[in-house]
């Protein structure tokens, strides 16, 4: 259990984290969303008490970080898969943390198997791609077996059978009862993954919701109709009271899950479709309006609106 | 945390990186070579020097030649040793694995001296060994007064260089900025410092002009320094202390990166 109490970081006069107070309970994946910039990895620095707070607490079963004895057998954490010294081999970075916290070194051959990378275990770190020093950072969280684990922007960089090795041992951690705290950006990975969700932007909470609930809340479902006798249908629609929003091209929207009725009444006024299909509005979408809304009250409440998270969503509109 | 834990991590880290091999390599290879070089020179020049400087012919100093150089290659490996793990960005997995900010750096600092102390002992007695072989009739023996004491003070200045290294990079992060300003500082301006009228008064409280006091076992004409070779070496002690008590107050303050 990790538990964040009013948590806050500022730089100067900038605010990376703003009073977020919230728990990442065990045996579940928690997902910690928000655009770059958000303060998710000012977040976890605090938690591993690498940075201090300006104000607030966080304490991991109870205990400030730096009161854990032999941290790394409680929580695990992959910050940067480039935090690693280049001349020194997959083994030995390993072995130094495990002897730092007196676990054994039988545990740095367990660790380097279970993440693949036993082959080059002995070649030195500054050789290895993106995704093997990934890779080894998780060998480096899992090393000391502990109940907590965090991992920021695990997928970032990773090739899809990366991205699905990394989904698969997060939800079997979670499964194993540990507690796992996982940071993205991209909602669509999240969606797959997360049990629970934590969204923040410009270092404000903007969730704390069961994945479930977000998706209910926020997913709505909508009917996309193509016909080639566009007005008829208008028509048709419009006499039986469905309200149709037209999308772009030739295509027409009508809220909820009427795709029955609306392919009935179609057929009984003989009008052909070429498409009549059921769409779910995207959850990025829904995670776009509601980090818009803190960036914009942001922009109205203080002095130096700034620029920077207006952009963040358009690297992933496509995904 | 157990300090024998940190110290086992401390001595993995160290001896799996290269530099620590090419900056010791290089820092016993040039004091060596360079303090008989010099003692060479001495010696085919010696009837030609001035009876003053004859009178104060220091053999034992002399085989300490190549300190002035060798100190420059201990600096780099005092200053690597700290700042690696600021540019490789290890400190972050360093300090979430030992956050006790004492236990980390003392424990590094710990390790990286106990291995320069035993590189630089051995460079000390060899370099005066194989300088006053070279030196020849001029030579001193382990046994003349003060001479031991300058042998086991070479080492120990050598050693302490290497940490007051390792504590001014603790405070700089950086390693070029840390060895930009130690090497001029120690190659120049602290000699500069030591030979100029108007400095000589603070030049000589440096670390590096005092603790090579220790090092002298003939005093020179004209010597005023307030100090023997152990207060010498006492002051650069306590230029060392400083520098990782700077160090230690800026890690514990500061946010990991």
């Amino acid at each position: 259990m990790i538990e964040l109490a009013g948590l806050t970081k500022r730089y100067g006069e900038k605010v990376a984290v703003d009073h977020l107070t919230f728990r990442v309970r065990p045996g579940i994946v928690t997902g910690f969303l928000g655009p770059n910039g958000a303060g998710k990895s000012t977040t976890m620095r605090m938690i591993l008490g690498l940075d201090h707070p300006t104000a607030g607490d966080v304490r991991i079963d109870g205990k400030h970080y730096d009161q854990l004895a032999d941290p790394l057998t409680y929580i695990g954490a992959l910050l940067d898969a480039k935090a690693v010294h280049g001349g020194r081999s997959a083994y030995n970075h390993l072995l130094c943390l495990a002897q730092s916290n007196g676990i054994p070194r039988s545990r740095v051959g367990e660790v380097l198997e279970a993440v693949g990378l036993t082959a080059v275990a002995r070649k030195k770190a500054k050789g290895f791609s993106y995704g093997m020093g990934q890779r080894l950072g998780i060998a480096g969280a899992l090393l000391g077996d502990p109940r907590i684990l965090m991992f920021d922007e695990p997928v970032n960089g990773l090739d899809p059978e990366g991205i699905h090795w990394i989904r698969n041992l997060m939800k079997s951690l979670a499964a194993q009862g540990r507690t796992v705290f996982v940071s993205s950006h991209l909602m669509s990975e999240m969606a797959l993954t997360a049990d629970h969700l934590v969204v923040i932007g410009q270092g404000r909470l903007l969730a704390d919701t069961s994945m479930a609930d977000f998706i209910r809340q926020n997913a709505r479902a909508y009917v996309r109709i193509r016909s080639p006798q566009r007005e008829r249908l208008l028509d048709v629609l419009h006499e039986d009271g469905i309200t149709v929003v037209e999308a772009g091209g030739d295509a027409l929207e009508v809220d909820g899950g009427k795709a029955e009725q609306i392919g009935e009444l179609a057929a009984r006024h003989g009008i052909a479709l070429h498409e009549l299909s059921t769409q779910q509005a995207s959850l990025e979408e829904a995670f776009m309006r509601l980090t818009a809304e803190s960036v914009e009250y942001h922009a109205q409440a203080g002095p130096e609106p700034e620029s920077a998270p207006r952009d963040w969503g358009a690297g992933w509109k496509g995904v | 945390m157990a300090a024998g834990q940190v110290i086992r991590s401390e001595w993995t880290k160290i001896r799996s990186v290269a530099s620590t091999v090419w900056t010791l390599s290089v820092a016993v290879v040039v004091t060596i070579a360079l303090g008989m070089l010099i003692s060479a020179l001495s010696r085919s020049q010696f009837d030609s020097m001035p009876v003053r400087d004859r009178l104060s012919f220091d053999p034992t100093f002399v085989s300490f030649a190549g300190m002035t150089l060798g100190q420059l290659a201990m600096i780099v490996f005092g200053v690597l040793v700290v700042s690696n793990e600021y540019s490789t960005g290890m400190i972050l997995v360093s300090l979430a694995a030992v956050p006790r900010r004492a236990g980390f750096l003392f424990g590094k600092v710990a390790v990286a001296t106990a291995l320069a102390l035993v590189v630089a002992m051995a460079t000390s007695f060899a370099a005066f060994f194989l300088g006053q072989a070279v030196l020849g009739p001029y030579r001193a023996h382990l046994g003349d007064p003060g001479v031991l004491r300058a042998v086991v003070g070479g080492g120990l200045y050598m050693t302490l260089i290497a940490v007051f290294s390792m504590g001014v990079a603790a405070m700089l992060r950086s390693p070029m900025l840390s060895l930009g300003i130690l090497m001029p500082f120690f190659f120049l301006i602290s000699t500069i410092l030591g030979n100029v009228d108007a400095t000589r008064k603070i030049g000589r409280f440096l670390p590096d002009q005092a603790g090579s006091r220790i090092m002298q076992v003939v005093p020179r004409l004209g010597d005023e320094r307030p100090y023997g070779p152990w207060g010498g070496l006492g002051i650069m002690v306590l230029w060392v202390l400083a520098a990782l008590a700077g160090g230690y107050v800026l890690l514990k303050r500061r946010d990991a990166r």
